[in-house]
């Protein structure tokens, strides 16, 4: 038996190594690579999560651009998994390496110290700016920009439906599939419901909590149930196909969030915002092949590229949607229009003066800086994530368990 | 008619229990089975993703064995997944079905982060993580002997109990999370004292898996000469051959079920505590990777023989890490290695009841297929 078991191991590792070597031998003109620098991008799902597709075609366009090697890793959970995944790209040569959820931040962190010739860029994290290394980076957009012209299209959409007797100004309620209780979906549903209220004055809205950022099961079942309380209109922070895909099952109206559905949801997408990652990893790669330093904070907008509208679905949208967003977006632009207004919210039945928001993260949660400047919340100017957290009138949180 | 073919005819397939099977013919089974399972898979690989089957088996094992740090996180997993298997064995052989490993490893990681948390700041770093490693043990013990006390005193059923404790574990973490995390409402904790490090296993070279892979080694030996060698070991066979015969030669099968069901939580708490104060140092309610209830599974292929436990983690660990490496260099979803793991274990699991049974084909008289 021991001969057997023996013969069968030998075999095994001969074959084994003979595949190694033809496998090394297979995968060197996988590159097309022209500068010979490497790009590494760590991704919490796959391409089946749109929040994730979003990214790697960004990982991929960006770096097909500049002729850097793109190396993805996919699937990564936010635990010491990132860490191998980072040291990983680091043994395979990468210059530079982003990660693209919140959960990643401490262990990029982990890995921005052990490897101090590496760059490490994370998306959407909020420790950059009390970390203090030269290799580590936050960066965000202003995607709450995005959602408010997305809102602005929602609320035309509102109107259109009240016009037509279909509902009364007083059903004019919105609902809203969020993935978490914290500022950066906090700010997404508050900037989306202001758009919509830009123009349609009686709109309200009901926000739902899943407690995951992929639950396709949970995204549906939350929207169903906000349909069935009466929402006439649906919107969502949250990575599955969920809440469009109940939406298009129930004939509601829906606001998009990552890129458009509209192929799968024909009947019912309007449009959709998202952050463009693109001028962000050409911006950063760029640096690095430059030997420039990158921001500790970046923080994307219209301007830059980094925050846009898909096509509109004019099918569904409200007759001159495309006019009013221009109109807006333009405002947005120079300034005239800001999405945290204080004079068009209010918190509690109160106009909000001065607000102390927890920019620098720690176990306490508080408020630290004032970020009220001129009669509004300036968003995403201390810190690149959002940190935009206040409860405003006319929205109500059906759950906040998580 | 049809009273015709009952009496003369008989079923198309039958089956009977091999008798004698000698182990020389039953690796060779199980090696063909894995040539076999080797080539349906190069056949899939062909006719659905139209690639070179030997470029994606290649870079499978670059994937887990092509650097030494790949060779450190493959040995890291496949410790872990090994001490889990290693853990819920005794049970399994005193025929009592703990299907609970996933809980009570979690509960030795939540035991593990509460001390982290609360004590990181106030106990000198040995004593810190002496404290975590105590916490861990007997919290997973805790949590495997609630249902083996029920099963003792008022027969209980176990598959049930243990499986339904994974679930209140679950939530229980899910509630802590809530309860630490940072920022608020933010779903996670993240590394915990990381500019400390209290409570961190001590690094060996760029971390602490060799530590992790040395401490499952010790575990591993003396779980091998605890079933084979010593008294309880034989007490544990002997309550899984016949609890009549253990109570008639003496045995008090409550005894034996209480204490061998605390052994199996103590050294689920101990992975737990391995996997938060030596690998990820934070809490999650999905930490442990479903390794749970893979242990099961890696258990029972091995059919309770330790040396084979290695071998099936081994393979385990080795698909997972290859299908993550696949993903990353041909572009193919990770469920595609999935899909190829699973035709392998298929394989391994079938081969198990050809070697177990012989199957006999009617008309086809002293044929068999194995």
């Amino acid at each position: 038996m021991k001969k057997v078991l023996s013969l069968v191991l030998a075999l095994t590792m001969v074959f084994a190594f003979t595949l190694t070597f033809t496998g090394c031998g297979g995968s060197d003109d996988e590159g097309n690579s022209d500068s010979g620098m490497k790009a590494g991008f760590i991704c919490l799902h796959d391409e089946n999560s749109t929040y994730d597709k979003n990214f790697i075609d960004a990982a991929n366009a960006a770096c097909e651009e500049l002729g850097v090697e793109a190396i993805v890793k996919t699937n990564i959970p936010e635990g010491q998994e990132c860490y191998d995944a980072a040291a990983e790209l680091v043994d395979a040569g990468c210059g530079i390496i982003f990660a693209d959820s919140f959960g990643h931040e401490d262990y990029m962190i982990q890995a921005a110290k052990e490897f101090p010739d590496v760059q490490f860029c994370h998306s959407t994290g909020t420790k950059a700016h009390t970390e203090g290394l030269d290799n580590y980076h936050n960066a965000f957009a202003s995607i709450y920009q995005g959602r408010y012209l997305a809102g602005v299209a929602a609320g035309l959409k509102l109107n259109e439906m009240i016009d037509k007797g279909d509902i009364t100004a007083d059903q004019a309620k919105m609902g809203y599939v969020g993935a978490y209780t914290y500022a950066e979906v906090v700010s997404g549903y508050t900037s989306f419901f202001l758009g919509a209220r830009s123009v349609c004055p009686s709109a309200t809205m009901e926000v739902t909590f899943t407690g995951s950022w992929y639950d396709e099961t949970l995204e549906k079942e939350g929207a169903n149930k906000l349909i069935n309380d009466g929402c006439v209109l649906l919107s969502q922070h949250a990575d599955s196909m969920g809440a469009p895909t109940a939406c298009e099952n129930a004939g509601v109206p829906d606001v998009s969030y990552n890129g458009s559905t509209v192929e799968a949801c024909p009947e019912t997408f309007i449009v959709s915002s998202r952050i463009d990652w693109v001028p962000y990893y050409e911006y950063c790669i760029n640096a690095v092949q430059n030997g420039e330093a990158i921001d500790t904070d970046w923080t994307g907008d219209l301007e830059t590229g980094s925050v846009v509208l898909t096509d509109i679905n004019e099918n569904v949208a409200a007759e001159g949607t495309a006019d009013k967003i221009a109109e807006v977006e333009a405002g947005l632009k120079d300034g005239s229009i800001q999405v945290f207004d204080c004079s068009t919210f209010t918190v509690d039945g109160k106009a909000v003066t001065e607000y102390m928001a927890d920019v620098d993260t720690d176990p306490d949660y508080k408020g630290d800086t004032n970020v009220i400047e001129d009669g509004a919340f300036m968003e995403s100017k201390f810190r690149s994530a959002p940190y935009f957290d206040l409860q405003i009138d006319g929205i109500e949180l059906l759950d906040t368990a998580f | 008619m049809k009273e015709n073919n009952k009496i003369k005819k008989e079923p198309l397939i039958k089956l009977s229990r091999r008798a004698d099977i000698d182990r020389k013919h039953s690796w060779t089974y199980r090696a063909l089975a894995i040539v076999a399972a080797l080539i349906v898979d190069a056949i899939i690989i062909m006719a659905i993703v139209h690639m070179n089957p030997f470029d994606i088996y290649g870079t499978m094992i670059a994937g887990a064995f092509g650097t030494s740090r790949k060779v450190w996180i493959t040995l890291k997993e496949l410790s872990l997944l090994l001490l889990i298997s290693i853990a819920l064995t005794p049970a399994y052989k005193m025929k009592f079905w703990n299907l609970g490993g996933e809980g009570q490893v979690l509960m030795g990681a939540w035991a593990t982060a509460l001390c982290m948390l609360y004590l990181g700041d106030k106990l000198p770093g040995a004593l810190l993580i002496l404290v975590m490693f105590v916490a861990a043990v007997l919290v997973g013990a805790i949590w495997a002997m609630i249902p083996a006390i029920f099963k003792a005193k008022w027969g209980t059923n176990e598959t049930l109990f243990t499986l339904m404790m994974n679930y209140v574990a679950i939530q229980l973490i899910a509630y802590f999370i809530i309860k630490w995390e940072v920022p608020k409402g933010s779903g996670h904790v993240g590394i915990i004292n990381q500019s400390t490090q209290a409570g961190w296993l001590p690094y060996i070279g760029a971390n602490s898996y060799p530590l992790i892979v040395g401490l499952v080694i010790l575990v591993t030996v003396g779980m091998h000469i605890y079933l084979k060698y010593s008294k309880h070991g034989y007490e544990i066979s002997v309550v899984g051959e016949s609890q009549r015969t253990a109570t008639y030669v003496g045995i008090s099968v409550d005894r034996v079920i209480i204490r061998t069901l605390f052994l199996s939580g103590a050294i689920c708490g101990f992975a737990g505590w391995l996997m938060v104060s030596g690998s990820d140092h934070t809490i999650t309610t999905t930490i442990s990777g479903g390794m749970g209830f893979t242990g099961i599974m890696v258990s029972w292929l091995a059919q309770f023989n330790v040396i084979v436990m290695i071998l099936c983690s081994l393979l385990i660990v080795f698909m997972g890490q290859g299908a993550g490496e696949i993903a990353t260099s041909f572009g193919l979803n990770q469920a595609f290695g999935d899909i190829l793991t699973g035709i392998i274990i298929f394989f391994i699991i079938g081969v198990e009841f050809f070697i177990n049974y012989k199957v006999h084909i009617r008309k086809s008289s002293g044929k068999e297929e194995a």
